[in-house]
């Protein structure tokens, strides 16, 4: 072969050795850090798995909000108009947590599955709903939730 | 009527930016001179124009005139002042404004000191420039109207700005931002302008160098300043989310500060032209890519506007068109670059490549990390959200690896270094650096002890640069100055760099973060605190009333803090906020917000002890002055 097509050979090479090894590495790291959406119709079919880190998203079902009498745990329902599945979390909810508008839970789904939720995503303006939120409710053929 | 006015500004800035296009590429064609004399007012009329239409909006938010929807839509009456002005940029419409503003005042800028550079490059620089503006103007003109009525039912009063955006993090933090974005457009365009005329030297070089660290000043500015404001403002105390928006303003920084780097080998040893350009090309794509990721509504994030697919696909379009339209320009022109000189693997050119390729891989997993839910979610696998532990896991070691590499590059000869030479400078850099490091580490912790080596280690190259340059002058006050601001400016620049490594170290290791429940007049300890709710009473402003709590947090028996959190209602939009109340300092803030109230009276409140943090914006800051004193550096020496 030509010195000169022999060179590029070998950088073609490298270039598709080194991107193949670094795309496998970068999809290792993400099956351990991504957290997949389910909603409340998807966990209580037993869809979601159990234990493992997921995230939960809904309209928070009016009248559901229950908090502790000590300490810092609070109960609500998501629904995603169908079913509706529980969360619980310890900690101080976002500002624009409120029954009847949108919420997404991380966390994990425990025997009942009911979400132990380590972090609580409310909407940040009244018009914007997380597309997640608003795209199960879409297939459900449900109302879309306001705002949208 | 005057809102009409406004529309028709931005109009006639539109036409004027087609003129520019047209005229521009008809003189370069023709070689008229009366075209090419009629591209520099043509191109000034367009920033004439935007700003009309700018000032305008303006007024109307100014004179709380409700039958503009959009003012309707982000005012009210009860608004001061100062929040009317900056309520322009605080929704997509009017944002844009404000971008298309600021890209007509740089081609304005450009148009005027231009001068250095041929006339021919200058009128197609500024052709290319105006296509750029064309392409926003029309998306403003056209899907994005500010302007438009809301004719025949006009409201009482507004609807009120978001008071997430009520603050002056909101103020300063888009036009910096801004100003950034759209300065990195400059080197899009004069990368542009290279591979038509085939030409890359180095008075293209330094001329490209200076715009894009102009860009690049505001851009880390803007980026120090948006932490900066979600650390207070959002009320959770966090400082970087790895949120698809931060990393969308991120993407163009890495990419721009890699290209400030391979520019400086462009200017002085004539190498790295094709990457070079590549560079300058990707920088603003990444720019609008970034824009599209927020205005379009395809991702989650704390960012996003309202939705809208027309919008987003105007601007994927408009992106596709740049990105592609410059890689095949690339494709085909890039071959006639050639570099001018040889390097060996130990010299500055090869130390710098290798700070590009960090840069760049980093840029590379940040990307891929941001678009990996829209991949997952198009090829039918479900949705889902990539947290920061994946960003942490590359982006952590990658950075410490390019602080390493950093110690040796200043210090680095260009073209080829002796290696015994080399060796003998760095020495001493690294073995401070290890020492400290080590001692650091077993008083404190491993990551921190390695990001304050690094830090020290810097600081230490600072001093022997400085001996080596002064080697045969001796050293005074005179001989230092004669160095050069540009000089000082890359080391405050690196030793930021360095400083902020720690920073974020010593904040992520040190951080304490904890809930408390209490009732007025309760105590509770928190670490070596002593946490006190004493009283929450009511407080009121021209548009929101709160309660404010009084927090004491004390520490044995000496009060340290007096901290008066709030939680707000905003009445127009009956909004809750939370208002942190932060005591700060070089060494830790302290951090109390309030929570909610329960039934029986207490509060729930998030307390937080920071250490470090405020210095990692003291990093971004003096990176950014460091980038300002090169750019008067290189002002000076012309």
């Amino acid at each position: 072969m030509h010195p000169v097509r022999k060179q590029r050979l070998i950088y073609v090479l490298m270039l598709v050795v080194f991107s193949s090894v670094a795309i496998l590495l970068v999809s290792f790291a993400m099956k351990d850090n991504i957290n997949l959406f389910f909603s409340p119709s998807e966990v209580t079919s037993g869809k979601a798995p159990l234990g493992q880190k997921v995230r939960v998203g809904g309209m928070v079902v009016e009248g559901s909000v229950s908090r502790a009498d000590s300490g810092l745990v609070t109960r609500f329902a998501l629904t995603d108009g169908s079913a509706i599945s529980w969360v619980s979390y310890e900690g101080i909810l976002p500002d624009l947590f409120a029954e009847g508008e949108a919420a997404v839970a991380n966390g994990t789904l425990n025997a009942d599955r009911e979400l132990v939720a380590t972090e609580v995503l409310a909407k940040h303006d009244e018009q914007y709903v997380p597309p997640e939120v608003a795209d199960t409710y879409h297939k459900d053929g449900a109302e879309k939730p306001e705002g949208y | 009527m005057i809102a009409e006015l406004g529309f028709f500004a931005l109009c006639l800035s539109l036409a004027a930016s087609i003129g520019t296009i047209v005229t521009g590429t008809l003189a370069v064609t023709t070689r008229q001179q009366y075209l090419t004399a009629l591209v520099f007012p043509l191109s000034r009329m367009m920033f004439v124009g935007a700003l009309a239409s700018y000032v305008v909006l303006s007024y109307c938010f100014y004179a709380n005139d409700f039958s503009v929807e959009y003012v309707a839509n982000h005012s009210n009456s009860l608004l001061p002042w100062y929040y009317r002005l900056t309520a322009v940029w605080g929704s997509h419409e009017g944002s844009l404004l404000l971008w298309v503003m600021i890209q007509t005042a740089w081609i304005f800028v450009v148009s005027v000191f231009s001068k250095t550079l041929p006339l021919e490059s200058r009128v197609r620089l500024l052709t290319v420039l105006a296509a750029v503006a064309a392409g926003f103007l029309a998306f403003t003109i056209f899907a994005s109207n500010p302007f438009e009525r809301s004719f025949p039912f006009v409201p009482q009063n507004g609807a009120d700005l978001n008071p997430l955006l009520q603050d002056f993090g909101m103020i300063v933090h888009p036009p910096l931002l801004y100003m950034g974005y759209v300065g990195l457009s400059v080197a899009y365009s004069l990368a542009v302008v290279a591979l038509i005329e085939g030409r890359v030297d180095s008075q293209w070089a330094r001329w490209t160098r200076n715009w894009t660290m102009i860009a690049w000043s505001f851009l880390t500015a803007g980026i120090a300043l948006g932490s900066w404001w979600a650390y207070y403002e959002l009320g959770w105390g966090g400082w970087w989310f790895w949120d698809p928006v931060e990393n969308a303003s991120f993407m163009p920084w890495l990419v721009a500060t890699a290209l400030i780097h391979s520019l400086i080998v462009s200017e002085k040893r004539g190498a790295f032209q094709q990457w070079t350009i590549l560079l300058s090309l990707t920088a603003f794509s990444l720019s609008l890519l970034g824009t599209f990721l927020v205005r379009s509504g395809v991702i989650t994030s704390v960012h996003a506007f309202a939705s809208d697919p027309e919008r987003g696909l105007f601007i994927l379009q408009f992106l596709g068109m740049c990105i592609g339209g410059s890689l095949a320009l690339f494709a085909w022109r890039a071959p006639q670059l050639r570099s001018l000189t040889g390097y060996t693997p130990l010299s500055r050119e090869a130390l710098l490549l290798v700070n590009n390729l960090i840069l760049i891989l980093a840029m590379v997993i940040v990307l891929f990390g941001t678009l990996y839910p829209l991949i997952h979610d198009a090829l039918g696998m479900g949705k889902v959200s990539v947290g920061p532990p994946y960003f942490n896991l590359f982006f952590v070691p990658l950075m410490l690896i390019l602080g390493l590499f950093m110690v040796a590059g200043p210090l680095a000869n260009w073209k080829q270094t002796k290696s015994d030479r080399m060796r003998a400078l760095v020495m001493m850099p690294y073995a401070v650096g290890a020492v400290a490091g080590v001692v650091i580490a077993v008083l404190y912790t491993p990551w921190v002890g390695v990001a304050a080596g690094i830090f020290v280690a810097l600081i230490a190259v600072l001093f022997v640069d400085t001996k080596r340059k002064l080697a045969n002058r001796g050293l005074s006050l005179q001989s230092l100055s004669r160095l050069g601001v540009g000089y000082w400016a890359m080391h405050l620049a690196h030793i930021a760099f360095g400083l902020c490594l720690t920073a974020v170290a010593i904040t992520v290791e040190y951080s304490y973060e904890t809930a408390v429940r209490l009732a007025p007049g309760e105590t509770k300890s928190v670490q070596e605190y002593s946490v006190k709710l004493d009283t929450v009473g009511d407080l009121a402003g021209s548009n929101w009333v709160s309660k404010q709590g009084h927090v004491l947090m004390s520490k044995g028996d000496s009060l340290v803090a007096d901290l008066y959190p709030e939680k707000r209602n905003y009445t127009t939009r009956g909004q809750i906020m939370t208002e942190a109340a932060i005591d700060w300092g070089f060494t830790r803030d302290l951090y109390v917000a309030l929570g909610e109230q329960f039934d029986d009276g207490s509060w729930s409140l998030r307390v937080q002890i920071k250490p470090g943090v405020r210095l990692i914006w003291i990093a971004g800051a003096l990176m950014s002055i460091a980038g300002l004193m090169s750019i008067y550096a290189r002002r000076r020496r012309k």
